[in-house]
């Protein structure tokens, strides 16, 4: 199976001013290795501000300017650059942006999910496509002409959703399209998200939600604070026991049904010289402090621990 | 305390209306879930009950009185979106102490580190904003806290640290709790009684 989109050892960081004209270099993303196959569906799971959204901004070229970007990102073999990225989103590659506030303020949310169009013929045709989606997600025609200050935040999200499948993409970038939905809604973008599963699309699907992560996806990427931690697939997330990172099984505890099960410990603020999880974790090692683990290949599993085969044993 | 919406009505323009004779009561031992469909006015209903919107019809009393829209609100909401509800021009410390200036205890409870507050609002995630907002609200004037998905956008490890803290200071403090979810696990494990925002809402 060919692989659609494969980032390797991506790192960003970002150049500050903090005060006067000293720089600060802040590293959010660092050595990201994923990839994403056609008819499959990965999941980029990590806990709020541990950079995920980046990753999205860089496969479509959309960083600031002060983002200083190292490793290779491919799409269908091709080394992705600002030309090719350029040349592909909106149409290959289509994004559904993580905030609402990424819709424009002063524009009907029915020419915002249209886009840009060469002449009368194409919008016309795009009108239509934008109605179908539009009352597919139960938007109707009163929405077409609001703005989005007068939409709540779970049709805003629908907006945004159905904006990025009109270019009918290969390659979609779902950025948090879920929270904030209800139920129904959010079954109904799960459901969206694996019908172009079937349509031998690939998804990049970055939540936090780990009940989403589960429902929708194959494969399940774990990010914490900047790094992947854990690649793992759905069925071994089911049992914390066939999972291997600390945080990992503290994700899977936290869980309303599995206990609502307190883990204390925030992530850390700067980048550590060890594991970026050595403060909070439960099996840590003494070599865990100064060196950092590689994300190595068990079983079919990519973990990033020294001490993974302690894990089971220790809890 | 109690506090009570008492019929509340309300719509934002002529087209749609939003609330129609909403009544609810809320015990401040008591942590009372609110479920509803997006755009059903779950935060309307919530920005009414804090007094952020005024031009409603009904009444919303406390212990049986109006509440004085002098001094200290004592009905504090906290937002979704955290990073929504901070000036981007002040530092944390400021924004921290806007309201009152909550102990060391307690912001060592609520898992505050102290580098944060030398921080601008953009350079932290919003789950460390979120336990700034909470903070911040647990003011002790206060009586009652509206929560509106607080912890929709958070990871779920953080989202046992917010509600755990939170309830327990609540508990302790004799503060009730509107906690206003679309996830219904998550309020089953947290609340004392889930109500549905349809079935009270008569339109």
């Amino acid at each position: 199976m060919g692989k659609l989109l494969e980032v390797n050892n991506l790192s960003i960081s970002f150049t500050q001013y903090v005060q006067g004209l000293n720089r600060h270099d802040t590293k959010v993303i660092s050595d990201l290795t994923i990839d994403v196959g056609e008819s499959e569906i990965v999941a980029v799971l990590g806990s709020s501000g541990s950079g995920k959204s980046l990753l999205a901004h860089s496969i479509l070229g959309i960083l600031p300017y002060n983002s200083h970007v190292t490793g290779e990102i491919r799409y269908n073999g091709n080394v992705l650059d600002q030309d090719l990225k350029e040349k592909l989103r909106g149409k290959e590659i289509c994004l559904i942006p993580q905030s609402v506030n990424f819709l424009d303020p002063l524009m009907k949310v029915s020419e915002q999910a249209i886009g840009e169009c060469k002449n009368e013929k194409e919008h016309d045709e795009k009108k239509i496509r934008q109605r179908e989606i539009f009352s597919k997600y139960g938007l109707d025609e009163s929405v077409d002409d609001l703005y989005p200050f007068e939409l709540s935040g779970g049709m805003a999200r629908k907006v945004l959703l159905s904006t990025a499948l009109i270019g009918n993409p290969n390659l979609l970038i779902a950025d948090e399209p879920t929270p904030g939905l209800d139920a129904k809604s959010v079954k109904e973008t799960i459901e969206d998200i694996k019908n172009l599963r079937e349509q031998g699309k690939g998804v990049l699907l970055i939540t936090h939600e780990i009940d989403v992560a589960l429902k929708t996806a194959d494969r399940i990427a774990i990010f914490y604070s900047g790094y992947v931690i854990e690649i793992n697939t759905v069925e071994n997330f089911k049992n914390v026991d066939n999972v291997l990172h600390p945080y990992t099984k503290a994700l899977i505890n936290s869980l309303p049904r599995n206990g609502f099960q307190l883990t204390e410990g925030v992530q850390p603020l700067e980048d550590l010289p060890g594991c970026p999880y050595w403060e909070n974790c439960p099996i840590r090692l003494d070599k865990c402090k100064d060196n950092k683990p590689e994300l190595v290949e068990h079983d079919g599993i990519m973990i990033r621990c020294f001490n993974f085969k302690g894990a089971n044993d220790g809890a | 305390m109690e506090l009570k919406a008492n019929n509340i009505s309300f719509s934002y323009n002529k087209k749609r209306q939003i609330l129609k004779d909403f009544s609810l009561s809320l015990n401040s031992n008591q942590i009372i879930g609110l479920m509803g469909d997006s755009g059903s006015g779950k935060s309307t209903l919530c920005k009414i009950l804090a007094g952020y919107i005024t031009h409603y019809s009904g009444e919303v009393t406390l212990d049986g009185n109006k509440i004085p829209d002098k001094g200290f609100y004592p009905v504090q909401l906290i937002f979704q979106h955290p990073e929504k509800t901070m000036n981007p021009k002040w530092k944390m410390e400021k924004v921290l102490n806007e309201s009152w200036t909550p102990p060391k205890e307690l912001r060592d409870t609520f898992g505050l580190k102290d580098q944060w507050l030398t921080r601008w609002p953009n350079e932290l995630s919003g789950g460390e904003l979120q336990r700034f907002s909470i903070l911040r609200a647990i003011n002790p004037e206060t009586k009652f806290i509206i929560a509106d998905e607080i912890s929709t956008m958070l990871d779920a490890v953080t989202q046992v640290q917010i509600w755990e803290k939170l309830i327990n200071h609540a508990k302790a403090n004799n503060i009730g709790i509107l906690a206003v979810s679309h996830d219904p696990e998550l309020l089953e494990v947290i609340c004392d009684d889930i109500l549905y925002f349809d079935e009270i809402n008569n339109l």
